[in-house]
């Protein structure tokens, strides 16, 4: 049982039997009253929005999500297959359920697939994944100041934008919860 | 800002604010020395808060931090103390967000003979002559608005403001607890843009250490600018029954939400009897200047913090 106070950005609570994200959360005050806690929430079965606030006091559930450790084998385009780092107990995983998490997945990568009801529903990856640049312009010496960035492909199709100074071979680190450019990667 | 600029922009962005704040604390100092008020200085490590409903103190060494310094400067106008100012860290446990930190920067002063609108006035002056010290100018920037700091700034009705843009009495939000709410989603975002507005007669249940005008209003202000609560100001409460009978009430709304709740302040109740009349204000420093820099977000207005400190 969480407390309102718990209430963060990120925290997976459950309202009646619906799992949902904190997606967006602010604390308010108004005039020395009780204290707000307005959450943006997300379903995480449907991903639609809505708005709650909660106040000091209340209690939430937390999400019944179980998360297992999985490592990531192979996809066939519409679905990811995964392998469970204790049974090795294989599933496939639709697309659409990983949402964002399919530009970061590499082969042999270690997740946390989050299962509702038995029923993947999505994966918390590592902050950061280090991904070999597959495609890249190369950078040609007095450009403009104003292309202090380009645009390179990652080896899983992802397009992002990194310093004119990385080359297509190289491996880049990626916060996968920005989606951005971190550094490159010995 | 290209990536490769951005530690050493982290330190210009520090200096500056270092600056600014430096430059903040001088110019109040100036404002209150040349009133004539004392600079005071109290205990922020205190035995007990005093009871109020939904303000939570922080626990430390057999004590709590202050909340506030009222408790202390009150103590002082019973002493004799007739113009005294506070410049305080102040603590609030759990209170974190966009706007508020757990550990912040109060300003708090008090005036003897003086009522809540000879308050608002000092608080109108105090920011101008901030602003026009700091910046050389009587406007400020707030995402994308101007906002034109020429006197005198709107006192609207909190009654007739809350009623005009909630359909409902305070009174009656208050019953059905839903009066913060109304608050931050209807009344807040009604308030002028362009101007700063004091809100004014609060209902008498949230202004615990307020004088009442009538049963059910109290003489409290907030000031809001950009529609962000700044200050807060009353005519103090000095009669000690009264003000006995309020803390009685504030620690039964804790014990109904659970909380833990403070002993009734003997010493500061027959203080009260001392003071005959005071008025008081207490202002979030790191918020106005999130307001008057433009910066928006209170984090950005402190040149350090706990998380900086633990690597």
């Amino acid at each position: 049982m969480y407390t309102a106070s718990d209430l963060r950005k990120g925290l997976k609570i459950q309202i009646e039997q619906t799992p949902y994200v904190i997606v967006d959360f602010e604390f308010v005050k108004p005039g020395k009253g009780q204290a707000l806690y307005k959450c943006k929430l997300k379903n995480l079965l449907t991903g639609a929005l809505i708005d709650r606030t909660y106040r000091s006091g209340d209690t939430i559930q937390p999400a019944q999500i179980e998360e297992r450790k999985m490592q990531y084998l192979y996809n066939t385009g519409d679905e990811y297959f995964f392998m469970d780092q204790e049974t090795y107990e294989q599933i496939g995983v639709p697309k659409e359920s990983l949402g964002d998490a399919v530009n970061f997945l590499i082969e042999g990568i270690v997740v946390d697939l989050l299962l509702h009801n038995q029923k993947p529903i999505g994966a918390t990856l590592p902050n950061f994944v280090d991904l070999k640049v597959v495609k890249a312009e190369p950078w040609v010496k007095g450009d403009s100041v104003a292309s202090d960035s380009k645009p390179v492909t990652l080896e899983t199709g992802y397009q992002i934008k990194v310093p004119p100074f990385i080359q297509e071979g190289d491996l880049i680190t990626v916060d996968t919860r920005t989606g951005q450019y971190v550094t490159r990667a010995k | 800002m290209s990536q490769g600029q951005s530690s050493e922009s982290k330190e210009l962005q520090v200096l500056e604010i270092t600056r600014t704040r430096a430059n903040l604390l001088k110019y109040i100092r100036e404002f209150f020395t040349h009133r004539g008020f004392w600079e005071v200085d109290t205990p922020i490590l205190i035995p007990y808060p005093l009871p109020e409903a939904h303000i939570d103190p922080v626990k430390a060494d057999g004590g709590y931090l202050h909340p506030s310094p009222e408790l202390s400067m009150k103590r002082l106008l019973a002493c004799g103390c007739s113009k005294i100012y506070q410049i305080a860290r102040c603590f609030r446990a759990e209170e974190s967000g966009a706007l508020h930190l757990r550990e912040f920067l109060m300003l708090e002063w008090y005036e003897t003979e003086k009522d809540y609108w000879d308050m608002m006035e000092q608080t109108e002056a105090l920011i101008k002559y901030v602003v026009q010290s700091l910046f050389n100018t009587k406007e400020i920037f707030y995402r994308g608005t101007k906002i034109d700091l020429k006197s005198p700034w709107p006192r609207l009705s909190f009654r007739e403001t809350f009623l005009r843009t909630t359909g409902v009495t305070p009174e009656k939000a208050i019953e059905e607890d839903r009066f913060e709410e109304l608050i931050v989603d209807y009344l807040e975002p009604s308030l002028p843009k362009d101007r700063p507005c004091f809100l004014v007669d609060y209902p008498s249940q949230v202004a615990s250490l307020a004088k009442l005008k009538d049963p059910y209003t109290a003489e409290r202000f907030e000031l809001y600018i950009a529609g962000v609560e700044i200050a807060n100001g009353f005519s103090e409460l000095t009669d000690p029954y009264e003000q006995e009978q309020r803390f009685i009430k504030e620690n039964q709304i804790r014990q109904r939400h659970g909380k833990d709740t403070f002993p009734i302040p003997k010493g500061f109740l027959s203080g009260l009897a001392e003071i005959k009349k005071a008025g008081g204000v207490a202002m979030g420093l790191d918020r106005l200047l999130a307001i008057i820099t433009g910066k928006g977000e209170i984090a950005l207005t402190q040149p350090i913090t706990f998380n900086d400190l633990i690597h």
